[in-house]
């Protein structure tokens, strides 16, 4: 599978990131090496073999529906880049 | 009819759990913004998330309520996608390996019922809520993490009013698994609504509209009707139709279409590796199954086995299960065998003066031995039915017994022909047309001098009584 330069600037805008163009450049060609080392995965055999969604070997890992206590809210808002009373606040949102 | 239509229901619905889905924080509603938070909700690296074993209970009560299949391995997925409602930058819900499929809900109209599919239940979370200032967004993350169900039904919706239904049948079951409060307007019941025409016989689905920002079940009706009509203009005109994604303006009674980016759909699910697996095996899957409550079909198919009640009245009865539990001991205790009486006032006088509170049946606060003590009064033809309607509305607003009331208003119904005679003469002198009309053999002239003898007596006057009496006095002229 080949990656053009659409391919990495559509998948840098899903994941929010700005590349330089020389960057286009070298990861287009990085990812193309990658996939093609997954690409191996397609001359194994897996018939017999279920797919995996985790590692551990552990299932219905649950807790109990009790209440903790929360962030007091100045404290979850401490870090916030912007706010507004006990808001975050962001650039508007246009729908 | 030249087009069908065809609709499919997106359900998001609040679980009624204490906490959220990952973390411990409280899901009480209308706190003070962004007070029910935590590093696990505020999606903070290195947390971990485990999952509330009272909201997955919650979740296979439900599916199976719908009858769907139990998935007997099931996962968590990653649903990736930026907004700032949503603080880890993805959305922990199901992709491949839902909770459970194939389950059905049955509609009831004018042409019988209808068993509508319902193609899965998931489990997912909850985003937060924004506030739209000038210049900026304000976000509150107490909503963020709340355990939701999605429930997606088959495009097997063929009117406005089918979805109505299904939506009214849908919430009177969560209401008695009690797994969620189904309060559209606080938001813990949401519905997108897919819908297509196309030409009648045709194979092959129209191009869809998804319509969103519906707030009550009546907004999906019209918002729903409001794009048949739409469409339907755009397919006789013969234009092309888009699929998008439009809004409902509840002020404007019209949808309005988004602006979306062309591809903007691109969620790259995962399984989420902070999430094991889930096993649900056979026993626990009957052990939920024990613990399911009796459902309005069920108790419906009860009611009319065990007290003889129409499938109608019943429908009407088993809506809601507190109106249904409020019924039924009212049946219960009302002396006899034939409950018929009980069930015409309930359904008839007590759902009237319910609807005219805009309250439930349950709501009323009426004491049940007051009513059957007023239906015994109109039994004995102690006081008139019209009487008894006025006593069972001042028993709702004051709480007096229906005996005081029947006191205070003088309401006794006159059934001695001596007291009533001089008012029947009145009104056959006034009414001249009527005596004529009824001695030519219009039986509805004397219902009509019944009535007016009744108004002169302020309702006391046992009609009974006074139609025979009119009838003999009649007779003799
Ligand atoms: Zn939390």
């Amino acid at each position: 599978m080949s990656i053009d330069k659409e391919t990495i600037k559509h998948v840098a805008h899903l994941a929010r990131i700005e590349l330089q163009p020389n960057e286009l450049e070298k990861l287009s060609g990085e990812l193309h090496e990658i996939l093609g080392f997954i690409d191996k995965l397609k001359y194994l055999n897996v018939e017999q073999v279920k797919p995996t969604s985790h590692i551990l070997p552990i299932s219905n890992i649950l807790r109990e529906d009790k209440p903790h206590v929360s962030l007091a809210t100045e404290k979850a808002l401490e870090n916030a880049p912007s706010k507004k009373g006990n808001f975050f606040s962001v650039p508007k949102i246009i729908e | 009819m030249k087009y069908q239509t065809v609709i499919g229901l997106e359900v998001h619905l609040q679980l009624n759990t204490k906490t959220k889905a990952f973390c411990g924080c409280s899901t009480d509603f209308g706190k003070a913004p962004n007070s029910n938070v935590c590093p696990v909700c505020l999606g903070f690296p290195g947390t971990l998330p485990v999952y509330n074993r009272q909201a997955l209970n919650s979740a296979i009560k439900l599916a199976l309520a719908f009858g769907c299949q139990i998935q007997e391995h099931t996962k968590f997925d990653r649903k990736n996608y930026f907004y700032p409602d949503l603080p880890k930058n993805y959305q922990i819900s199901q992709f491949d390996l839902p909770l459970s499929r194939n389950g059905y809900l049955d509609i009831y109209s004018q042409d019988g019922p209808k068993r509508i599919g319902i193609t899965r239940v998931h489990l997912e979370e909850d985003a937060g809520k924004l506030i739209h200032e000038t210049g900026v967004s304000l976000v509150d993350f107490n909503r963020t993490g709340i355990p939701l169900l999605e429930i997606v039904s088959e495009p097997d919706l063929n009117s406005p009013q089918e979805a109505f239904d299904y939506l009214t049948s849908l919430k009177s079951i969560i209401e008695y698994l009690d797994v969620s409060d189904c309060d559209m307007e606080k938001g813990s019941l949401r519905c997108d609504a897919n819908i297509s025409l196309r030409l009648c016989g045709a194979g092959e689905l129209g191009v869809k509209t998804e319509l969103k920002n519906m707030n009550s079940f009546k907004g999906v009706k019209d918002a729903l009707t409001f794009e048949v009509e739409r469409q339907t203009r755009l397919l006789e005109a013969s234009q092309k139709m888009i699929q998008e994604t439009r809004l409902w303006d509840v002020e404007k009674g019209a949808t309005i279409a988004m602006r979306t980016k062309e591809g903007a759909k691109d969620y790259r699910y995962f399984p989420d590796p902070d999430l094991t697996v889930f096993i649900i095996d056979q026993s626990m899957v009957s052990h939920i199954k024990a613990q399911l409550p009796e459902l309005p079909r069920e108790k419906m198919r009860r009611f009319v086995k065990e007290y003889g009640l129409t499938e109608y009245d019943a429908k009407i009865l088993v809506s809601s299960k507190n109106d249904a539990e409020f019924a039924e001991s009212c049946i219960q205790d009302y002396p006899g065998k034939d409950k018929k009486e009980m069930v015409n006032w309930l359904i008839g006088p007590l759902l009237s003066e319910a609807n005219l509170r805009k309250r439930k049946l349950h709501e009323l606060n009426l004491d049940k031995n007051e009513l059957i003590s007023l239906i015994g009064f109109v039994g004995r033809q102690d006081i008139s039915h019209l009487s008894a309607k006025s006593v069972l509305s001042q028993l709702i607003d004051t709480g007096k017994s229906a005996r005081d009331l029947i006191q205070e208003g003088n309401l006794q119904q006159i059934s001695n022909a001596d007291a009533l005679l001089e008012v029947i003469e009145t009104v056959i002198q006034e009414n001249a047309k009527s005596v004529s009309d009824f001695k030519a053999g219009k039986t509805n002239a004397l219902m009509y001098l019944v009535g007016q003898v009744m108004k002169k007596s302020s309702g006391k006057a046992n009609p009974k009584v006074v139609g025979e009496l009119i009838r003999r006095r009649l007779a003799d002229a």
